[in-house]
């Protein structure tokens, strides 16, 4: 690693004015960003932990009945304490890397992060969830900005994400067992208004959301709604562990396992 | 530098750090505990695992500063206050859940972990439970079998030797 300062304050306002230095670089779980620095594929001037801001961890219900989750709540904490609000949810936190790594890893931070292979994307698009930063509130439709992209500014931090419970979803991971990253993911959400599937691991433009089995769920929430559909490989991911081609298959796959298995 | 104190097995430390001190490489150089070892140093390997406010972590991707406070437990406080091994290592040696050992300091940590989490564990949520936890020797039949017969159940069925 190259040399850095690291600071870690105790609120929100804090580590947004702190994160305004130049090449600053907020901090959440580190089980991807401490990996890159040791890489010496990343340079920050300093390091702003967010791990001591109590104001962006845990879990509560809004009064809508949305699903509020802080920026900076473990992977471990949204398995165990969401399983009773949003079950789907819950079960795809509690399979993210392995135990240590949920301990550390956290919502904000893969959102951020926006890995095309990691499942918090899938879980948050799937939701039409609501990203909500120190600055602004951003759909999730909005949010994601191609592979590693997103819409947020430089020392913008996400501080909860909420989440609309379906009435019925699953999530189906096809592991890539070395990384423990989804070969293919697919998060599907039936809500009231509509079906919504949201599709990680895939697509060279990170996570997306595919719309003909939205369509053809809204109007027929069965796996055999899907018979006849699938995505194209064009723009798939293509590498040692599945073509593109194999990858869209994988698609429909996922898709008619998440809605066979929803609840 | 940045000042950084925390409890390692009982015991208060505070010390000067860089801020790119790594958890591991503080309990390692300057707390001089090397059971906890550094495998893979990229997170796969799970031989740095400690336990930070009783939470399984890997010690390679945490730094230093971020256990300010916390209480962190690692191999070296194991063992039972007369110095014999405690249950979970105990069978690691009766079941010959090691090999040549250099992962072990890391699965007694995620065992002592899962087993506050889950007392009687089934094999495959054993299996499950250890997905970050590698060995190198490939001596996973006999680690389960260890970590089952320390959650006090019949062994005898399980394959392998």
């Amino acid at each position: 690693m190259y040399a850095f300062e690291i600071e870690r304050p105790s609120t929100i306002a804090d580590a947004v004015a702190a994160l305004q230095a130049e090449d600053a670089q907020a901090l959440s779980g580190g089980q991807t960003l401490i990996p890159t620095l040791k890489a010496r594929l990343a340079m920050p001037s300093a390091l702003i932990s967010l791990s001591g801001i109590g104001e962006m961890q845990g879990l509560c219900m809004s009064d809508d009945g949305a699903l509020c989750i802080g920026g900076g709540t473990t992977h471990a904490t949204v398995a165990s304490e969401a399983a009773a609000h949003y079950p789907a949810l819950a079960a795809m936190a509690s399979h993210i890397g392995d135990p240590a790594v949920r301990n550390r890893g956290t919502i904000g931070g893969s959102l951020a992060n926006n890995d095309p292979s990691a499942c918090y994307p899938a879980g948050a698009l799937g939701s039409g969830a609501t990203i909500i930063t120190n600055a602004r509130e951003i759909a999730a439709d909005d949010f994601f900005d191609g592979m590693f992209t997103t819409v947020l500014d430089e020392g913008e931090l996400i501080t909860e994400v909420r989440l609309p419970i379906p009435q019925a979803a699953n999530y189906q991971k096809f592991v890539q067992p070395a990384s423990r990253f989804a070969l293919v993911g697919v998060f599907v959400a039936k809500y009231a208004d509509g079906v919504r599937v949201a599709v990680t691991g895939a697509s060279e433009e990170g996570v997306f959301r595919w719309s003909e089995a939205e369509a053809a769920l809204s109007a027929d929430f069965s796996a055999s709604a899907l018979d006849g559909l699938s995505v194209p490989a064009d723009g798939m991911i293509a590498d040692l562990h599945g073509s593109a081609a194999y990858r869209a298959h994988l698609v429909g796959v996922m898709t008619g396992r998440a809605v066979a298995a929803a609840s | 530098m940045t000042s950084v104190s925390m409890t390692v097995n009982g015991r208060s430390v505070s010390k000067e750090v860089e801020g790119r001190t790594l958890l591991v490489d503080f309990l390692r150089n300057d707390m001089r505990l090397t059971g906890t070892h550094v495998g893979c140093d990229t997170s796969q390997c799970g031989a740095c695992v400690v336990h930070v406010d009783g939470r399984a972590v890997k010690a390679c991707a945490m730094f230093a500063i971020e256990a300010d406070g916390a209480e962190v437990g690692t191999i070296e406080g194991q063992a039972n206050a007369d110095g014999s091994l405690n249950v979970i290592q105990q069978a690691f040696q009766d079941h010959h859940g090691l090999q040549c050992g250099f992962c072990t300091p890391g699965m007694v940590m995620s065992t002592v972990a899962l087993l506050k989490d889950n007392p009687k564990p089934t094999e495959a949520e054993v299996r499950d439970y250890l997905e970050g936890n590698l060995c190198r020797c490939t001596g996973y039949h006999n680690i389960v079998k260890a970590i089952m017969a320390a959650s006090g159940q019949d062994v005898s069925s399980i394959a392998a030797e």
